[in-house]
C-alpha cells in the first residue's frame, strides 16, 4: 500500500459496483471496538475509479500511532479479495485529517450499545481547559467524571459515572 | 520548491524531535507514578511515534538513497540525528518530564500550525493531522504544570527547578539557521522566530495559573538540530533504541 496519494478523479465506477465495495467494507469492524464497522466509523473516505477505471478505496488514519490502523488495511484488503475485487487498490490519504465528526450517526449508536459515549460535536475546537461534560452511555445521568484523560487506547478518555457508578469510556473529540 | 538534501535534512528535525520524545517518554512504561499517567505519557509516546514514521518515512522518499523509515531510525549515529536538544535529556522527576513535554508540545503546537500552512502538500497534511494530537498534548501538561506548580510546597519546588533547569534548552526552538532560512524562503516551514509570540502566550498563562515564575533568558545551549553538538545522552537512547535491529540487522519480521 501506497503510504500517502489520492486517486485522480478518471473513469466513473458502475454504481453497483461501488455499491458492491461499500457493502464489503461495512463488514470489516474496527478490531478495539466491538460492532463499529470502518463506515460508520468514517474512515473510508472514497470509493472512485482510477484513470483504467480499476477501483480505488481510499482510507485514512484515525491517530497516526494508532496500531489498529496496519490490521484495519489488511482486513479491507481481505474484504475486497472476498468480495471479488482482487484487482481493486487501496489507498491512504492523511488531507484533510480525521474528525469523530465523521462517525456516522449508527457508529455513534453502535459506541453507545458498546457502553462508550460517542464524541461530542464537534471535533478541531479549542480544547485548552476543563474536560468536556459527558452524559453516562449506561443510565444517561449527566453527573459523570472524568477519571483520566487517555484510555487503553489513543481515541478514548476514562470517565466515571455519579449516577449509576458504573466506570466507561468515552471516543475524545479529535 | 526546496532542494531534496535541504528537504531531507529539514523532515530529520522534524521526525527525530518526535523520534525522541516518543522514546523518551516510553521509558515511562511500568514506572509512571500512577497507572492512569502512564497511560496518558505512552498513548502521548504513540502519537509522536506516528508522527515520526510518517516525517521519516517521506525523508526517506525524498532522499531518494532507499532508506526507510527503520533504517532512519535504527541505522543513524548520533551525529546523524537532528532532534533539538531538548526532547533529547533525560526524564528526571515526574516535574522534569512533565515540564520538558508541556515547554516542546506548545513548541510543537506552533510549529505544526505554521508547517499546516506549508507548501509542501505532503507535509502540511502530516501537520494538520499531528497538530490534532498536539494540541490534546499541550493540554495535558499544562494541567499537570498547574497542578504541581499550585500544588504542595514540594511540587511547586520540583516543577520550578524543573522550569529553571530546562529554559536554557528552549533558546535553539526559536533561534533560524541557515535551512531555517532555506525552508521559510521556499514556503515549506516557518520563520522559527515568529512561532515565539504564539509559545510566549500559552506559556506565560499556564505559569501564571501555575504559580510558577518564568525564568530570565541567559545563555541559550544550541546543536542539536544541525547536529553540531548533541549531549551526551543521546548516545544513551540510541542504544537502547537501536540494539535490537544492529544486533539482528538481516531479521525481515519482527
Amino acid at each position: 500500500m501506497p503510504p500517502h496519494g489520492s486517486s485522480t478523479a478518471g473513469a466513473e465506477l458502475a454504481p453497483e459496483v461501488r455499491e458492491a465495495i461499500w457493502r464489503a467494507l461495512e463488514e470489516v469492524y474496527d478490531p478495539e471496538i466491538p460492532n463499529l464497522s470502518v463506515v460508520d466509523l468514517g474512515i473510508v473516505r472514497r470509493v472512485a475509479a482510477d484513470a483504467d477505471g480499476t477501483p480505488v478505496v481510499t482510507i485514512t488514519p484515525t491517530y497516526t500511532g494508532c496500531p489498529a490502523t496496519q490490521v484495519i488495511a489488511l482486513a479491507v484488503r481481505a474484504a475486497l479479495d472476498r468480495a471479488g475485487f482482487r484487482h481493486a487498490r487501496l489507498e491512504t490519504a492523511l488531507a484533510p485529517p480525521w474528525t469523530t465528526d465523521w462517525i456516522t450517526e449508527r457508529g455513534r449508536e453502535r459506541l453507545r450499545e458498546a457502553g462508550i459515549a460517542p464524541p461530542l460535536q464537534s471535533g478541531g475546537k479549542e480544547r485548552f481547559g476543563a474536560p468536556p461534560e459527558v452524559p453516562c452511555p449506561r443510565c444517561g445521568s449527566a453527573e459523570t467524571e472524568c477519571i483520566a484523560e487517555f484510555g487503553a487506547t489513543a481515541c478514548k478518555a476514562l470517565y466515571r459515572c455519579r449516577g449509576c457508578l458504573e466506570p466507561f469510556e468515552y471516543f475524545k473529540c479529535l | 520548491m526546496a532542494a531534496g538534501a535541504e528537504l531531507f535534512s529539514y523532515l530529520l528535525r522534524l521526525g527525530d524531535d518526535a523520534l525522541i520524545l516518543g522514546q523518551r517518554l516510553s521509558e515511562l512504561v511500568g514506572r509512571a507514578p500512577e497507572i492512569e499517567e502512564e497511560m496518558a505519557l505512552i498513548n502521548i509516546s504513540l502519537d509522536l511515534i506516528g508522527q515520526a514514521r510518517l516525517l521519516l518515512s517521506y525523508a526517506g522518499e525524498v532522499e531518494g538513497a532507499g532508506r526507510d523509515e527503520d533504517d532512519l531510525a535504527y541505522l543513524r549515529d548520533v551525529l546523524d540525528f537532528r532532534n533539538h536538544l531538548l526532547v533529547e535529556l533525560p526524564n528526571g522527576d515526574f516535574a522534569h518530564t512533565i515540564c520538558r513535554l508541556f515547554l516542546v508540545s506548545a513548541f510543537k503546537e506552533q510549529q505544526y500550525e505554521a508547517l499546516a500552512r506549508s507548501r509542501d502538500e505532503r507535509l502540511a497534511a502530516i501537520a494538520a493531522k499531528a497538530l490534532k494530537e498536539v494540541r490534546y498534548h499541550v493540554r495535558h501538561s499544562g494541567a499537570w504544570m498547574v497542578r504541581l506548580g499550585d500544588g504542595t510546597e514540594e511540587s511547586h519546588a520540583r516543577a520550578q527547578r524543573a522550569l529553571d533547569a530546562l529554559w536554557m534548552y528552549t533558546g535553539e526552538l526559536f533561534t533560524p539557521d541557515a535551512l531555517d532560512r532555506a525552508m521559510a524562503e521556499a514556503g515549506v516551514g516557518p520563520d522559527v522566530a515568529a512561532l515565539k509570540p504564539g509559545w510566549d502566550e500559552r506559556v506565560n498563562a499556564v505559569l501564571r495559573e501555575a504559580t510558577l515564575r518564568r525564568p530570565e533568558d541567559g545563555w541559550m545551549q544550541s546543536g542539536g538540530k544541525d547536529g553540531r553538538m548533541h549531549t551526551e545522552h543521546l548516545g544513551h537512547i540510541l542504544a537502547e533504541m537501536q540494539f535490537l535491529r544492529r544486533a539482528y540487522p538481516d531479521a525481515t519480521a519482527w
